[in-house]
């Protein structure tokens, strides 16, 4: 009886048309595709995409040079020099991230005592020459100051959950 | 229009054939090259994306309208890898082994009463064997390419056209048997009078097999096996590039549009306007729009398909083919030929 029932039911290709009504329906959905330059996607406060160092509202640097990060860092990307400043405060000589290594766990922003190191919204950026993976400790200071509102709003806005 | 017949009828008969195969030439290549266009949507459209949407003309993006013709420029403009070893010869003939059939057959597609570049008494033969020479082509690229690949795809196709070449066959007897003609036009005729009139509902079996036949014999989804990408890259044409490729690839769509107009001349009456009653109202009676309309509602099926099923394993498609399609054909010719017989049925 089984098999009578199989052998109509493959004959009248029943279920080939049940498959087709799925495709046919959808031909007239809406579509989900985002036309990315034009529109984007909402990224969450969490993202993690291009590094930066803050600052304090005074204009000093966070960073204290503690090496947490340096520590933490899985890919190992983050290279960093300690000196001590005139005014006698823990400072870095040179604080590189290659971006090459980096693989934007974002344990480095965790890892941070003070809040410098943090990874932005950035994720539109490209390099043009050899050498400018390395995020140098001005260039990830520059990212900081540019969007800095950016980044304090996420911060804030994720705080609850840290 | 009395100097136009005039200048018309001066005309040399070679360039007036000339003409004709212009004028059907030309518009089969532009829906060729937008048939690839609507695949992309189509598909992309039952797949919830918006497929091709930037290209387009003078800066205007026009839904991507443009999108075929760079296509065809960039092709144009790549350069044709021969493979050492590979035949060089029958490398490069191949793609026009497999254009050739697929065009050449448009020569006896009445698009209208008595629009045809040549009305041949035996078209329906004509057809069948343009349509089997196709595969020479691919079988030519596969055994030129030198791969172990195109090979492969080669052979596959191979086999499979020849099992689905015989249930088309047959599908097309019983079309003849009901039609009493090999003549395209005479067939068409013979399936005046309404939807209900048209062959597919008698033969409804045989249009079924043949049009699902049609997939299997243009290698297209779902019984597209001889260029599985899974287990042999892209089958009979892994090897070749630039203009050479965009040759299969055209012959490829040719044959689809080819295969849409065939059924609806064979099974939904070509010209013939579905209401029997307004035949001659313009646009709703007959007419070439009918024609056009039916031809690209099956090219719609056909890219309907592709998105839909997933590909058949290689013994299935043989069993389809042989164990099914051909005792189904065989069986409902019977039931025809006891029925004209008995002079019951349509006919009568």
């Amino acid at each position: 009886m089984n098999s009578v029932k199989h052998f109509f039911k493959s004959f009248m290709f029943l279920e080939l048309l049940k498959g087709l009504g799925v495709t046919g329906r959808y031909l007239f959905s809406r579509k989900i595709t985002v036309q990315y330059p034009e529109e984007k996607t909402p990224l969450s406060p969490r993202f993690r995409g291009l590094h930066a160092q803050r600052r304090y509202a005074n204009g000093e640097e966070r960073c204290i040079a503690c090496k947490l990060c340096e520590a933490v860092c899985p890919a190992l990307a983050i290279t960093i020099d300690v000196v001590e400043r005139e005014d006698g405060s823990r400072r870095t000589s040179r604080y590189d991230i290659d971006l090459f290594k980096c693989i934007y766990c974002g344990f480095c922003e965790e890892a941070c005592p003070v809040d410098a190191i943090v990874e932005t919204d950035v994720f539109e950026y490209h390099f043009e020459n050899r050498g400018e993976n390395i995020m140098t400790k001005e260039k990830l200071l520059a990212v900081g100051d540019k969007y800095e509102q950016q980044i304090a709003a996420n911060r804030s806005a994720d705080a609850r959950f840290r | 229009m009395e100097m136009l017949t005039d200048f018309w009828n001066w005309l040399p008969l070679p360039l007036q054939i000339l003409a004709k195969i212009i004028a059907i030439m030309v518009p089969v290549m532009l829906s060729v090259a937008y048939v690839t266009y609507a695949e992309r949507k189509i598909i992309g459209y039952m797949q919830v994306r918006i497929g091709p949407n930037r290209v387009g003309f003078f800066g205007a993006s026009l839904w991507g309208l443009g999108q075929p013709i760079a296509d065809a420029v960039k092709l144009m403009f790549k350069e044709i890898i021969i493979p050492t070893n590979a035949s060089r010869f029958l490398f490069l003939v191949a793609p026009i082994l497999s254009m050739g059939p697929a065009l050449a057959a448009w020569a006896v597609v009445p698009f209208d009463k008595g629009w045809e570049l040549s009305n041949v008494n035996a078209g329906l033969l004509y057809i069948l064997a343009l349509t089997s020479m196709g595969v020479y082509g691919v079988i030519i690229a596969g055994w030129a390419s030198n791969s172990k690949y195109a090979m492969m795809g080669a052979l596959r196709s191979a086999a499979q056209v020849v099992a689905y070449e015989i249930a088309m066959g047959f599908a097309l007897v019983g079309v003849l048997m009901a039609g009493g003609s090999l003549n395209l036009g005479d067939i068409i005729a013979k399936q005046q009078g309404g939807v209900f009139s048209w062959f597919w509902l008698p033969l409804l079996p045989l249009f079924f097999v043949y049009f699902i036949s049609g997939v299997a014999e243009t290698n297209r989804a779902p019984f597209d096996v001889a260029e599985g990408e899974s287990e042999i890259v892209a089958g009979f044409h892994v090897e070749y590039s630039g203009m050479a490729f965009a040759v299969f690839f055209l012959a490829e769509y040719a044959n689809i549009i080819l295969i849409g107009a065939l059924t609806s001349i064979f099974f939904f009456g070509g010209w013939l306007s579905p209401f029997a009653s307004m035949a001659d109202v313009p646009l709703i009676g007959d007419g070439i729009q009918w024609f056009i309309f039916k031809t690209f509602f099956f090219v719609f099926v056909f890219l309907w398909l592709r998105a839909t099923f997933p590909r058949f394993r290689y013994d299935q498609i043989m069993r389809l083919g042989w164990k099914v399609f051909i005792p189904v054909t065989i069986v409902w010719l019977f039931v025809e030929a006891v029925m004209a017989v008995l002079h019951v049925g349509p006919w009568a």
